[in-house]
């Protein structure tokens, strides 16, 4: 495939998610802080979701029993998630937060080719990653605001909405299956799954960066 | 058109959308539950019961040891074995369970006896206007009119879809009142007092209704 190697324009900007070489041959892609968000958030989903299972599913009600404990440690961790972001916002690279949540909702015209299947060039995240970060925050805000008004309706039923169970449920269902997709693309398909190291380590390798993310990835030197 | 407009309208949108799904989720499943098949519909787990407790361990009352106590205001108190409740006559019916926070079971099929036919073996004094229905989980408890008692399809179940009561439901005996949401429902029963007027029960005290009419009640309107 012969993609036009586009002149990155955050490579000259001075943008705080630059392809800026970390050793030869690698680019920087996250920022700590990015790293930071991205490993509170998985660690507080896969809680949520083991003990929201336990609640949810009847089998695991019965096996477990523990329901007010099990509860608590669902409610709790929610909260632990939201004052983690929140503080990392606060101390974190806001700048670096910002840059990435201006390029994820910019879905430029190469992205919409992308979507549709086209081989176009993509920046520092392709089209899917994008919608991958749309879906999750929209997902995560949702999840909480449809959890406050569970827990709230528990105890004073004039704030008990219809759908607030409706809504947590199909949320459940539908971050499992993206993170299903996520995990398969980040962990076990080749082609994809150097990925990983830019969200553990901060770099991925130039040429790797150019062959998936052209746009962003500093010209061949 | 800016191409940011396209990724933050489609998160807004799915904000717009969830946020609405708070309110009109419920008619959605409902709909739902009524064109899509049942055997498609039995791929999500918990499209039927959920498993609710207040405390951390689900009762464990061997059926051989069981009594349900019945006194308060009543001429002769009397302690029930499991095998007396059965010697009582048997009604069975078929009805609808609803929960407050939003689910429902079609169809439960339940065997058990009437209010009534209890009472009778008891003999509630004058003035007794209403029951308090206790469970073995701790601090469970919930009361209900003598009327609201009396309806025609109220039953203290000892049976469900055709075999004996299990744990998770309320075994050996829960009482059933498909007019009303499931938190009226008291699983586990073991003590039922006759009382001059109802008390609140455990989720009244949490703002809950005494009067728990499924689809007029707790925020709720037809």
């Amino acid at each position: 495939m012969a993609t036009t190697p586009m002149r990155g324009s955050a490579a000259r900007t001075g943008s705080v998610s630059e392809a800026v070489a970390t050793r030869p041959g690698y680019v920087r892609r996250f920022t700590v802080t990015e790293r930071i968000v991205h490993w509170t958030h998985a660690a507080a989903f896969f809680a949520l979701l083991a003990s929201g299972l336990v609640l949810y599913l009847p089998s695991l009600s019965i096996w477990i029993s523990r329901r007010n404990l099990v509860k608590n440690i669902h409610i709790w961790t929610a909260v632990a998630w939201a004052v983690a972001l929140v503080a990392i916002f606060v101390v974190g690279n806001r700048r670096a937060l910002r840059e990435a949540w201006r390029e994820v909702e910019t879905l430029d015209r190469d992205d919409r080719r992308w979507l549709v299947g086209a081989r176009a060039p993509q920046g520092r995240f392709n089209a899917g990653q994008k919608l991958n970060v749309i879906l999750t925050v929209a997902f995560a805000l949702l999840f909480a605001v449809s959890g406050f008004f569970l827990w709230l309706g528990e105890r004073n039923t004039a704030y008990r909405l219809d759908g607030a169970v409706t809504v947590h449920d199909t949320l459940m269902f539908a971050s499992l299956a993206l993170l299903v997709g996520h995990l398969y693309l980040a962990v076990i398909h080749p082609t994809t799954r150097h990925a990983l190291r830019g969200i553990t380590r901060g770099d991925v390798r130039e040429d790797w960066a150019r062959q998936h993310h052209s746009k962003w990835a500093p010209p061949k030197t | 058109m800016n191409d940011r407009l396209i990724g933050r309208a489609g998160f807004l949108g799915l904000l717009g959308v969830g946020a609405a799904g708070l309110f009109y989720g419920r008619n959605v499943q409902d709909y739902l539950g009524r064109v899509v098949p049942q055997q498609l519909q039995a791929i999500i787990p918990t499209s039927g019961w959920r498993i609710y407790t207040i405390g951390n361990s689900i009762p464990n009352i061997p059926p051989a040891t069981y009594r349900l106590a019945v006194g308060g205001m009543v001429a002769t108190p009397r302690s029930f074995t499991l095998a007396d409740l059965h010697s009582l006559k048997r009604v069975e019916q078929i009805s609808t369970f609803h929960c407050v926070t939003g689910w429902s079971v079609k169809n439960v099929h339940w065997a058990g006896v009437r209010i009534k036919d209890l009472l009778a073996e008891v003999q509630p004094r004058s003035g007794a206007t209403a029951m308090r229905f206790t469970s073995a989980e701790p601090e469970y408890n919930d009361s209900l009119t003598l009327d609201q008692a009396l309806l025609d399809d109220v039953m203290l179940a000892y049976e469900m879809d055709g075999g004996p009561l299990s744990r998770p439901h309320g075994a050996p005996l829960r009482l059933v009142i498909p007019e009303m949401y499931g938190y009226k429902n008291v699983k586990w029963v073991t003590q039922i007092e006759l009382l001059p007027h109802p008390e609140a029960g455990f989720w009244e005290h949490h703002g809950y209704d005494a009067d728990a009419w499924v689809g007029r009640s707790n925020g709720f309107s037809v």
